[in-house]
């Protein structure tokens, strides 16, 4: 037993990476699909160990290949990505059932396997990027997320799925080589390319050489930011989640844009904050007004938008703005509240996306103007988006109130009242543009779309309404998320200079 | 050292940046999908030349372990350059198959030109 939990880390990408190359050969849909939910099945358990040893005993430092850390590369588990990986694997297990029909639905039957193919595959990435200690693999773990994530947009029904998918590829190649220019010039500084080697020697580097020390974090800043999708460069967002296969993009939603924040955690405080002093590098500076612009442009963006998918959409683009502004306040509240909004955003939107994927099987359509009374013909999924969108708003109770009670508190403790006004101001955005979701689906005549509409086989439906409950029962109970949130945020603070 | 030795002593610097601009400028400017490929293959190429080029030494030998070689070049950045021209020619290929298939289903390559069709209906 104890020669598996030595290669944990090890397992946690390489499962998924190899079940979907096995995926790609079961060329039956439904094999294909039997066979990544089994393997994401894997994933959340693996991590769940990994979180359970890094919370009882100490950081995972394993050596791929056996070469020791910095010549090799290293897997290292700490608090902060053990937790990205329980979030991402078991939000991921949790949709896997609802996948079957609604890929069904929206894919031909001939290219379902190569689907699930690429949704292991992105998979494979997401996690690898989160659990890998090394930069430039990273890098490749990021273009294995990303290459399948194009590849799973432009598999949507509409043919602007495949425009969407690329302009993802163009503004995301460019994301990830500002990346790896990045990495290379930190690399000419510091001769490392492992993360928590770059941080120890990165303050003599930056005695010698400011510039490019400077000039990388501004590389690895803009190249995440591309990836993460923070206002302005967010442009490529809106479309992509539109014409996404209904699945793809509850996928993607929940998991893709936290993994890319993760990242910037780890740049930022992992790498620069332990070798120089945060303050004098203007990382705050430049998130503070990008998260406020997000948080209001974006949700005022959604509010205008007839189409469901995209309000969603705009409203993550906002979301993320949340999670920025956590990480400019750069203190405990704010930290927490920036880690805690990653889980429950990622718990919000998966149901909330899940719900329009449903709608789409059984009304085909999510113009908003076409779904009137849709809230009376499918009770329980438009229940449960009207739950979670309450969570999104941050109503006290469900999760979303913790986060920004944590970011409110974060404003306040770094004497910036009005940014924790902002907080609110904002957050009753989302009330109007949910609010007018659940004007049209419950007090509007029934359509022609949703007449015959009902709700969604159990396999669809119980996914949302799971999500949907974790999503309110983490407002109340919240030891596992702003518990581990709140640890964690006391470490990468205690790393820093 | 003055600003023009620094100019030479750092030349294959000022290639890499010529290259990656060029590259950001034709993804920018251009409408034509094929173009904007073009223009990202410039892009990603100029990561490759500020990877490899420091990493040699002039006079130094491949990473041979013999007492007679003492100076040799960092094998690193051409395992990693290797490992990322790997990846740039899976997302030039990517972007070509996406770029045929939307030739299929719009008739043309000019962005303009698909977002006034878009538009259209």
């Amino acid at each position: 037993m104890n020669a598996v939990t030595a290669q944990l880390p090890a397992l946690q990408v390489v499962i998924p990476l190899l079940g979907a190359i096995i995926a790609a050969f079961l060329r039956r849909g439904t094999l294909a699909w039997a066979w990544a939910a089994l393997i994401t099945a894997l994933t959340p358990v693996i991590a769940f160990a990994q979180l359970h040893q890094v919370w009882t005993n100490d950081t995972i430092s394993y050596r791929m290949g056996g070469w020791p850390p910095p010549i090799g590369i290293e897997y290292r588990v700490d608090l902060l990505n053990a937790f990205v990986l329980l979030l991402v694997s078991l939000v991921s297990t949790i949709m896997m059932p609802y996948a079957r029909r609604s890929v069904a639905h929206e894919i031909d039957g001939d290219k379902q396997a190569w689907f699930y193919c690429m949704y292991l595959l992105g998979l494979a990435g997401l996690l690898g990027i989160t659990i890998t200690g090394d930069a430039f693999n990273a890098f490749v773990f990021l273009e294995i997320s990303s290459l399948s994530t194009y590849v799973m947009i432009a598999m949507g029904r509409d043919r602007r799925a495949l425009v969407a998918s690329y302009q993802y590829l163009i503004i995301g190649t460019i994301g990830a080589t500002l990346y790896v220019i990045g990495v290379g010039l930190l690399y000419l500084v510091t001769g490392s390319l492992n993360f928590a080697d770059i941080g120890t020697r990165l303050a003599e580097a930056s005695a010698a050489y400011p510039r490019p020390v400077l000039a990388g974090l501004a590389f690895l800043f803009v190249g995440i930011s591309l990836k993460l999708a923070l206002f302005p460069l967010h442009v490529w967002l809106p479309n992509a989640y539109a014409y996404a296969p209904s699945f793809a993009t509850a996928f993607l939603a929940a998991t893709a844009t936290k993994v890319a924040i993760y990242l910037l955690l780890r740049i930022v405080f992992s790498v620069y904050g332990v070798a120089i002093d945060l303050n004098t590098l203007p990382v705050s500076t430049v998130l503070y007004p990008l998260s406020i612009a997000a948080m209001f442009i974006a949700s005022i963006l959604a509010v205008y938008e007839t189409n469901l998918k995209r309000m969603l959409a705009y409203s993550s683009v906002a979301q993320i703005g949340y999670i920025t502004l956590g990480i400019a306040l750069m203190n405990q509240a704010g930290l927490t509240g920036s880690v805690v909004h990653l889980f429950n955003h990622a718990l919000i939107k998966g149901a909330l996306f899940l719900a329009l994927g449903a709608i789409v099987y059984r009304a085909g359509t999510i113009k908003l103007d076409d779904l009137g009374g849709i809230g009376r013909t499918m009770p329980l999924t438009f229940a449960a988006f009207v739950f979670a969108g309450m969570s999104l708003m941050g109503v006290p109770g469900t999760a979303g109130f913790i986060s920004k009670y944590y970011l409110i508190v974060g404003a306040l403790d770094a004497g910036l009242w009005p940014i924790a006004f902002l907080i609110v101001a904002s957050s009753l955005i989302a009330l109007v543009y949910i609010g007018r979701a659940v004007e049209v689906a419950y007090f509007r005549p029934i359509a022609s779309a949703p007449a015959n509409a009902k709700d969604p086989p159990l396999m669809m439906l119980v996914p949302i309404l799971v999500l949907t409950f974790a999503s309110i029962y983490f407002g109340i109970d919240t030891e596992l998320s702003a518990g581990v949130a709140s640890r964690v945020a006391e470490t990468l603070l205690g790393g820093l200079k | 050292m003055g600003g023009f030795e620094n100019f030479f002593a750092h030349y294959n610097y000022v290639a890499t940046i010529v290259l990656m601009v060029a590259g950001l400028y034709i993804v920018i400017a251009r409408g034509n999908m094929i173009k904007k490929l073009i223009g990202l293959m410039l892009f990603q190429t100029s990561v490759y030349l500020l990877y490899i080029a420091p990493g040699k030494i002039i006079g130094g030998t491949p990473p041979i372990l013999d007492a007679n070689f003492t100076i040799y070049s960092n094998p690193l950045p051409h395992v990693l350059i290797l490992t990322a021209i790997v990846v740039g020619v899976a997302t030039i290929a990517l972007g070509l198959a996406i770029v045929s298939r939307i030739h299929e289903a719009y008739g043309t390559i000019e962005e303009d030109e698909i977002i006034a069709r878009d538009d259209q209906e």
